[in-house]
């Protein structure tokens, strides 16, 4: 009856398609952001890349054209991350951890620094590698895998040894000295810590502490007083990289100058990578930036909600951690080119141009991707046994 | 959640309904997890139940079959009664404690879960906020005016407009010329080497390397020049260089240079920016007006002092002369309007040019250098022109008329001190003779017989306790030095102008008070000022006019015959006063502050003038004098005589002077 009704139960061998499963289950609306993302930075590209281009000496598209082959890798390799199950991803996590830092502590001695003095890369002929970039996803992989440990009977002390891979990393990383990317990298090990349950009267304290400490030197250090006044100060040199930044915003209004109208572009060195979003605010004004904004805003804040639900601690903790980790990167990269954070070279996700940031950004989006596809979470049980 | 599941087949009976249900989601349940961890991950048939598989290996494979051991020798003792009562109703007591566990376990999970998901839904809220504030700048950025990036903005911060001063005929006495500022980007130089030699040859005082090494490091901005000269601009023009550049601004000129400079005090640069610079007021009414003078509602109307140019002028340089005839140390002058107290010409000398104001003094007595005010600033004992101060409030008092007997012999004791006069004196007197011979002892008599309490409030009703109100603030802060502890000594003291300190403008204004019909006068330097009213009577009409009577005659017959002029009627009061010792021990008898204070037309006084030197000596005679009939006087008489016509004021005719001051004219001519 029921075959006759409704076709026969499908066979053993005619599972779903590895394909299939994936689009059903992945968050649909994520990759649509992060593709509309990458093709922001592409289009972005074309304009803020030509002038750098044409200063060097190469040809007028030479940046676009390697941004769309970055692009390619980035998204294949988040596609295929995010094909992963769970546990494949707490493997490539802790091996890539391994080997990123391993990479990272061998910068010193083979890394070189291209002239801007601090040694952050790897010179690989055709292209440049930036393990730092690397390391922190691996990162929060590792220490969520640690943690999430820590949630078993009888496990290994989880948290306080992730504090201590966390730190490590931070200190190689200040070292360097990169303290944006050593700051980034301590936040989202705090967001994992937050999720796994820190006392909330400990991390009051820490944060009243924090505030007091900063008072404290605020008022005792003129040299501080004076920088944190200048970042305060409603005027900014119109000079300075910030100011030319600020000034492209205000110039760009509402719906910008006009493609290709824009002249920071031409003004700032950084044009193409920490201050991409400047330029999108000069050609295309408040509108295209606000789209921006909210397609990371919904990239995290998707992640997070389908995480709320889930049942498994490391899935939670490593997903919490790389949704933390973009949505803090793109926030601290767009808040410096708007003054609300000081000033720390930082990369905008997907949008602003290299191949390390864009291949990290492909192997955050691509686990998180993997960790937040719709997986059972019981919920017939805990209704049965009468829990939420 | 797995190892939950762990126990589950052993579990009979109760327990049997949910490892059921239980079954339904994890397929892979324990037993077969350990058997077939790697077969659910690995043959990838099913996502979901690979998932599920790989999940419960990891977790459970480790110590699922333990915990029934474990928790059962842990939990032995503590659980006897629970076994016995199981025994007893023919449960099995692993069971039981088996449900126990898991249902603790269940709790702490369902626990761990609900927090954790709360804590992510607050991790969902910071971040909304943080983008809202993102967004929100964004849009308030974006909403708001570019500023032309490259040039500093020039106005936002300060405002650059500086009104105007003019004295009370429209004189300028302050004013503004454009001039330029020259600066340096050296990050813009082609030539440093040569910008800085030819920086040093337009500009002598700029030590070429010291300028190359600013050039060369690596700062990208530099002030050379404040002000340059269209000459000096040219010559840097002529250099050439595109990293040298010029930037707008005003100059606070003073056209009348040292004239009025006290009054003027100086103004020197506040905020500067590339595109104009602030001009700030730091002394005089510069300063005491600067929030006047900076607003930009009033940057077109000037203040206009009361101050006269050309009588200024004039009392200045009767007065540098006279300090170089009598190798005086300093000098001052007041002339004032004795109705309103508007003050016409405030002279200190030494002097300088505002438009260079020295820089302040670090060592030496702050009253030897340029800058320091005498006429309002400094505070001096002023001698006997505080004599009139007592006769009229003894007058006032009722307590003598001008031709009341006084006892004048002296020397008189109090105490160890003696007070004595300058020369030999009747034993008695009268009061108007006590003030023409200026009697110390008779004064002193006069006090004493009014009391220290009289003496003091009328005193304080002149206003010689208080610092001026004049709009000045050196002036503000001159508070006159008046004896620590009031004894009957400095009733005495004070009543002939010893013992107290004030300034020459405090006793100007005071002999204003006394001449114009005994209503008190504020010195003011703004043009306008409204005469006083009935309420600021310090005296009676009557005692003014007696006093005026009384100190007309001392220029006529007594010691201050040398400040008369002819068709003036001059009437005053000399005064001579010993300095006291820069080491603080008594008083120095060959260094004198000579004062010679009084008003003019005396039958009705417009001004009223002082004239204060410092250790003047007057040496034509066969011995060197001192007193101020012989140094200050003949100033004041200088001075009127130039200051007079200027003011429009014409001589009397001689038999009115005459008949009201007996032998003057005759006096006068003498000399």
């Amino acid at each position: 009856m029921t075959d006759m009704t409704f076709g026969a139960a499908p066979a053993r061998d005619d599972v779903e398609s590895v394909l299939a499963r994936w689009w059903r289950t992945v968050d649909r609306w994520s990759v649509g952001a992060v593709l509309a993302l990458a093709v922001i930075g592409l289009v972005l590209g074309l304009a803020a890349s030509v002038p750098l281009a044409e200063r060097n000496g190469l040809a007028p598209f030479h940046y676009v054209t390697r941004q769309a082959a970055f692009a390619a890798a980035g998204l294949g390799l988040m596609f295929w991350l995010s094909l992963q199950s769970p546990a494949m991803v707490r493997r490539i996590g802790v091996i890539g951890f391994a080997g990123a830092f391993a990479a990272l502590c061998l910068l010193p001695f083979l890394g070189t620094d291209f002239g801007k003095g601090a040694v952050r890369w790897y010179s690989l002929g055709f292209a440049s590698l930036q393990p730092s970039e690397f390391l922190k996803p691996f990162l929060v992989v590792f220490c969520a895998w640690l943690m999430a440990a820590g949630f078993e009977r009888n496990g290994p002390p989880g948290k306080t040894l992730s504090l201590l891979v966390a730190a490590t990393a931070a200190g190689l990383l200040a070292m360097q000295p990169d303290f944006g990317q050593a700051m980034l990298t301590l936040t989202a090990w705090g967001v994992m810590y937050f999720v796994a349950g820190a006392s909330l009267p400990l991390l009051a304290g820490l944060t009243a502490l924090t505030g007091a400490a900063g008072v404290f030197a605020y008022t005792r250090s003129e040299h501080l007083a004076r920088r944190i006044d200048g970042f305060l100060a409603a005027e900014v040199d119109p000079r300075t990289q910030l100011g030319y930044a600020a000034d492209a915003i205000r110039q760009g209004g509402y719906f910008g100058v006009g493609v290709g109208e824009g002249s920071v572009k031409t003004i700032l060195p950084d044009a193409h990578t920490d201050f991409i979003i400047a330029v999108a605010a000069e050609e295309y004004g408040l509108v295209l930036c606000l789209f921006v904004i909210a397609l990371f805003l919904l990239l995290t804040l998707r992640a997070l909600a389908r995480l709320a639900h889930e049942r498994d601690h490391f899935v939670r903790l490593a997903g919490c951690g790389l949704a933390a980790l973009i949505g803090l990167q793109a926030f601290v990269n767009m808040g410096v080119a708007v003054r609300l954070l000081p000033a720390k070279g930082m990369t905008l996700p997907f949008i602003s141009y290299g191949g390390s940031s864009m291949l990290a950004a492909g192997i955050v989006m691509g686990m998180l991707l993997a960790l937040t596809r719709r997986r059972p979470q019981r919920d017939v049980t805990d209704a049965l046994e009468g829990e939420g | 959640m797995m190892r939950r599941a762990a126990p589950e087949p052993a579990a009979p009976g109760a327990a049997a309904g949910a490892g059921g249900e239980l079954a339904l989601f994890e397929r892979p349940a324990p037993p077969d997890a350990r058997a077939g961890g790697g077969h659910g991950a690995g043959n990838g048939t099913g996502h979901g139940a690979g998932q599920g598989a790989g999940q419960g290996g990891e977790h459970g494979a480790g110590w699922a079959p333990d915990p029934d051991l474990d928790d059962a020798a842990a939990l032995g003792g503590a659980r006897l009664a629970d076994v016995i009562a199981a025994r007893s109703q023919g449960r099995d007591p692993n069971a039981e404690a088996a449900r126990r566990r898991r249902e603790r376990e269940r709790r702490r999970q369902a626990e761990l879960r609900r927090r954790a998901q709360w804590r992510v839904f607050m991790l969902c809220g910071v971040f909304l906020l943080a983008y809202a504030a993102l967004a929100g700048r964004m849009a308030h950025l974006a909403g708001s005016d570019p500023a032309e990036p490259g040039v500093m903005a020039a106005g936002p911060g300060f405002s650059a407009v500086r009104a105007e001063i003019r004295d009370r005929n429209g004189a300028v006495l302050a004013a503004n010329v454009p001039v330029w500022s020259l600066y340096a980007r050296p990050d813009e130089m082609v030539d440093p080497a040569a910008a800085a030699r030819g920086l040093a040859r337009i500009f002598p005082d700029l030590d070429e390397k010291a300028l190359l090494r600013r050039f060369t490091d690596g700062r990208r901005f530099l002030w050379i020049r404040r002000a340059i000269t269209p000459a000096e601009r040219l010559a840097v023009h002529d250099l050439g260089e595109p990293g040298l550049k010029f930037g707008p601004r005003e100059a606070r000129v003073y056209p009348a240079g040292r004239a009025a400079a006290h009054v003027l005090g100086g103004a020197s640069y506040g905020k500067e920016g590339v595109a104009a610079a602030e001009i700030v007021g730091v002394a005089g009414v510069e300063r005491h007006f600067d929030a006047r003078l900076r607003d930009p509602a009033r940057a077109a109307e000037p203040l206009r002092l009361s101050i006269d140019l050309r009588v200024q002028a004039a009392f200045a340089e009767v007065l540098d002369e006279a300090m170089k005839r009598l190798h005086a140390r300093g000098a001052a002058g007041v002339l004032m309007d004795a109705r309103n107290g508007e003050v016409l010409a405030l002279v200190s000398l030494p002097d300088f040019d505002p438009n260079r104001r020295p820089p302040p003094p670090v060592r030496g007595r702050p009253d030897d250098h340029p800058t320091f005010n005498r006429a309002a600033q400094g505070v001096y004992e002023l001698g006997s022109t505080f004599k009139p101060f007592t006769a009229a409030m003894v007058m006032e008092a009722g307590l003598a008329g001008p031709d009341t007997l006084v006892d004048t012999r002296g020397p008189l004791y109090w105490g160890r001190f003696r007070i004595s006069d300058f020369h030999r004196m009747p034993d008695q007197m009268t009061l108007r003779e006590v003030l023409v011979e200026s009697s110390n002892v008779g004064t002193a008599r006069l006090a004493i017989l009014a009391g220290a309490r009289r003496l003091q409030d009328f005193l304080a009703r002149l206003g010689l306790f208080e610092p001026l109100p004049v709009e000045l603030p050196e002036a503000r802060s001159a508070r006159p030095l008046t004896p620590p502890n009031w004894s009957e000594i400095s009733t005495m003291t004070v009543s002939y102008g010893h013992g107290i300190s004030v300034t020459p403008l405090h006793l100007a204004a005071a002999y204003a008070t006394l001449a114009n019909g005994g209503l008190r006068v504020r010195p003011t330097l703004v043009a306008g000022a409204r005469p006083p009213g009935e309420e600021a009577r310090v005296i009676s009409a009557e005692t003014s006019r007696r006093l005026r009577e009384m100190l007309r005659a001392v220029v006529t017959e007594g010691t201050g015959r040398n400040a008369d002029v002819p068709g003036y009627e001059i009437a005053g009061k000399t005064g001579t006063a010993e300095k006291p010792r820069t080491d603080g021990r008594g008083y120095d008898h060959d260094k004198v502050i000579a004062t010679f204070a009084g008003f003019f037309p005396a039958h009705d006084p417009r001004y009223v003038i002082v004239a204060t030197t410092d250790e003047a000596v007057e040496s034509s005679g066969r011995r060197p004098r001192r007193t101020a009939g012989w140094t200050a006087a003949p100033i004041v008489a200088e001075a009127v005589r130039r200051i007079a016509p200027i003011l429009g004021m014409r001589p009397l005719p001689a038999p009115r002077a005459t008949a009201d001051a007996g032998g003057a004219p005759a006096r006068a001519a003498l000399r």
